[in-house]
């Protein structure tokens, strides 16, 4: 299987203080993997470098079967690519309703003229109906995304990302503030996804990262300090030093 | 298509059909038509507050919808008028210098007709010569395109800089006044060509229509100006009530959510910065034929700024609440400024509202942001028993434009 994305030799720094220090990753193009590691090991500046968000100071990002660079890209323009991102709190259009928010994500023509010129077709609302129920929303379709609950909103999210279709999901501690059920269907979705495409679930809770059951990275001061199952990171010395230890 | 879009937006009928009343009211009660109950004078006034409300909904697009808020829209209408200005002034001063030099023993040459409108235009600045920026003025349908093109390209270029280095917020509002603050510095100078202070006079005579009286001239703009507003809610409304309107309000609330989904930010914000400029360049190319004169006193920053105090008021966010609040604001300022409404003697000082206006003003501005946010439109709110949610005071986006707790609906 050949590589989706692949970061090599990424560096970068904030006032100073480096944040990614030659961090190097690669994932395949349908693969599930969780990255864990402890507060400021480079886990969210990791997935703003991917996302264009954050410039590394050196190193690369390729992208693909084509290996394009991901460094010279927009946010936009590597979104539009395949790289869809999740993010640590529920960030959905709370003034708008499920149905809007899942039709702003679906995979469809984003130029200005474009949307101006779209109109929803019927294999659009079928795909959001499809989509909503999916995520435990089919009745709340017309509701306000703002109304819904914490969990609900993270299902929505999750239900955009899965709308916009990527080949490469950025998932952050997808699970927090879940019930022990809301986590078991989350579970369900990201294993499900994963099937036709890369997932990267950055995680704190160990139980969680247990329960996706794949390859895990350890980060540590901006870099990889181990790689493998779950069961084989959790045994490495330098990894019970660092994280597991405490 | 076009059913659903009006069942979806029942304002767009009611708006219309409202505005259809007042204009026949109008027509009807006129001097030149009707009854002769309404002055010629009110009449323009009206056909003016029109014109008011088309650049209202502009700012209520860019702003109450897309979350920017620009204070430089004036800028755009301005430069409307002085497109169309240009022509009404050549094309009038060309009828007098040929009615003039008629009675010649030889008949002029097209040189001499030129020169002479040259004398006549620019005297007051102490010049005759035509300077390049009246290329096209002797041509109506080339200044028409300019009313678009002008305010269109500067918007464009403008927006293409301030949007493409991520200017947001209040920097962006400043960047804009200080846009409209250069373009009036630049204006007020005798060489910028537009005969600085002076500006365009006699806007209010049309060339070639100098036998139908004003009175009759000012009901014709007072149409106009209300099928271009029509025209303009339309759209407005159109533009924001499909997935369009979802995507600009999404960038309103939260701009790098919309950015991480895919869609170039950059891009929604130029479309819409430059389509309400050329929205205000018309509603200033109808505005300024009824008052008879343009000034770059008109773009001044402190007339952004009451657009944007027209839209508060009114209620942003919703398009007939900026049409409300910029006829409601802008005619109860003319009615105070204009002297008509008694001062208050409180024995120790007299409270004059010529001056006292901008006080009051300011003050309800300010009453409006902290208390009732949806302003008047708001009111339409208790009729139809929309409910604000109660989000414990949180506005619905990180976004400093976002929509507030109390502007949106459950």
């Amino acid at each position: 299987m050949s590589t989706l994305l692949e970061v090599s030799g990424v560096s970068v720094s904030f006032d100073g203080f480096r944040a990614i220090n030659n961090l190097s990753f690669n994932i395949d193009e349908a693969e599930l993997r969780a990255i864990i590691g402890p507060n400021g090991a480079g886990k969210t500046t990791f997935m703003d470098i991917v996302t264009g968000k954050t410039r590394p100071d050196e190193g690369q990002v390729l992208w693909g079967e084509t290996s394009t660079s991901l460094l010279r890209l927009s946010e936009s323009q590597i979104a539009r690519a395949g790289v869809g991102r999740k993010f640590q709190r529920p960030t959905v259009f709370e003034d708008q309703s499920v149905e809007d928010n899942l039709l702003l994500a679906l995979k469809k023509n984003r130029s200005p003229f474009g949307v101006l010129a779209f109109k929803k077709s019927i294999d659009d609302a079928g795909a959001i109906t499809k989509l909503a129920e999916e995520i435990g929303l089919g009745d709340q379709l017309t509701r306000k995304a703002g109304e819904l609950s914490h969990g609900q909103k993270q299902w929505l999210e999750i239900g955009m990302l899965l709308a916009q279709d990527p080949q490469l999901l950025l998932v952050d501690e997808p699970a927090a503030g879940m019930t022990l059920a809301e986590r078991e269907h989350t579970t369900d979705i990201l294993k499900k996804a994963a099937e036709t495409r890369a997932v990267v679930v950055v995680e704190h809770d160990m139980e969680f990262v247990r329960r996706l059951d794949c390859k895990v990275t350890v980060l540590h001061e901006g870099s990889v300090l181990a790689e493998g199952s779950l069961d084989h990171v959790t045994q490495n010395q330098d990894v019970i030093d660092v994280y597991l230890g405490r | 298509m076009e059913r659903t879009f009006l069942i979806k937006n029942p304002s767009v009928m009611i708006f219309i059909a409202l505005l259809a009343v007042f204009t026949i009211a109008v027509t009807l009660l006129s001097e030149g038509l009707g009854t002769g109950f309404v002055s010629t004078a009110m009449v323009k006034t009206l056909g003016m507050t029109l014109c008011f409300c088309l650049i209202a909904i502009a700012m209520d697009l860019v702003w109450g919808y897309c979350g920017i808020l620009s204070l430089g829209h004036f800028a755009f209408f301005g430069l409307g008028g002085y497109m169309i200005g240009m022509w009404l002034m050549y094309a009038r001063t060309e009828d007098i210098v040929i009615a003039s030099l008629a009675g010649a023993d030889l008949p002029p040459t097209d040189q001499e007709i030129v020169d002479a409108i040259g004398t006549q235009i620019f005297g007051v600045v102490g010049s005759s010569e035509f300077p390049w920026v009246w290329a096209f003025a002797d041509s109506l349908l080339i200044q028409l395109i300019l009313v678009v093109a002008v305010p269109g390209l500067l918007a464009l270029v403008f927006g293409w800089l301030a949007f493409r280095s991520r200017v947001t917020g209040v920097y962006l509002s400043i960047l804009t006044q200080a846009m409209t603050l250069a373009l009036a510095l630049y204006l007020f100078q005798n060489d910028s060509g537009l005969r600085g202070n002076n500006g365009l006079s006699g806007l209010q005579n049309i060339p070639g229509l100098a036998h139908v009286p004003q009175s009759v001239l000012s009901v014709w703009f007072l149409w106009a100006s209300a099928v271009a507003l029509a025209l303009g809610y339309i759209f407005a409304a159109w533009v924001v009530s499909g997935k369009f309107g979802s995507v600009i309000r999404g960038i309103r609330d939260d701009e790098a959510r919309v950015r991480f989904l895919g869609y170039p930010v950059e891009a929604y914000k130029l479309f819409v910065f430059t389509v309400t400029a050329v929205m205000a360049g018309i509603a200033g190319a109808l505005y300024y034929p009824q008052a008879g004169i343009i000034n770059p006193a008109e773009v001044a920053p402190i007339a952004s700024i009451y657009l944007a105090v027209w839209v508060a008021i009114g209620g942003r966010g919703r398009l007939y609440g900026a049409v409300i609040g910029a006829a409601f604001v802008s005619l109860l300022s003319s009615w105070f400024t204009g002297g008509r409404v008694p001062n208050i003697d409180l024995g120790f000082y007299t409270i004059e509202w010529v001056s006292w206006w901008q006080v009051a003003l300011g003050l309800s501005f300010v009453l409006v942001t902290l208390f009732a946010p949806k302003g008047i439109g708001g009111l339409f709110d208790l009729l139809v028993r929309r409910q604000t949610p109660d989000r414990h005071g949180a506005d619905l986006g990180p976004d400093t434009g976002s929509l507030r707790e109390k502007e949106a609906e459950t």
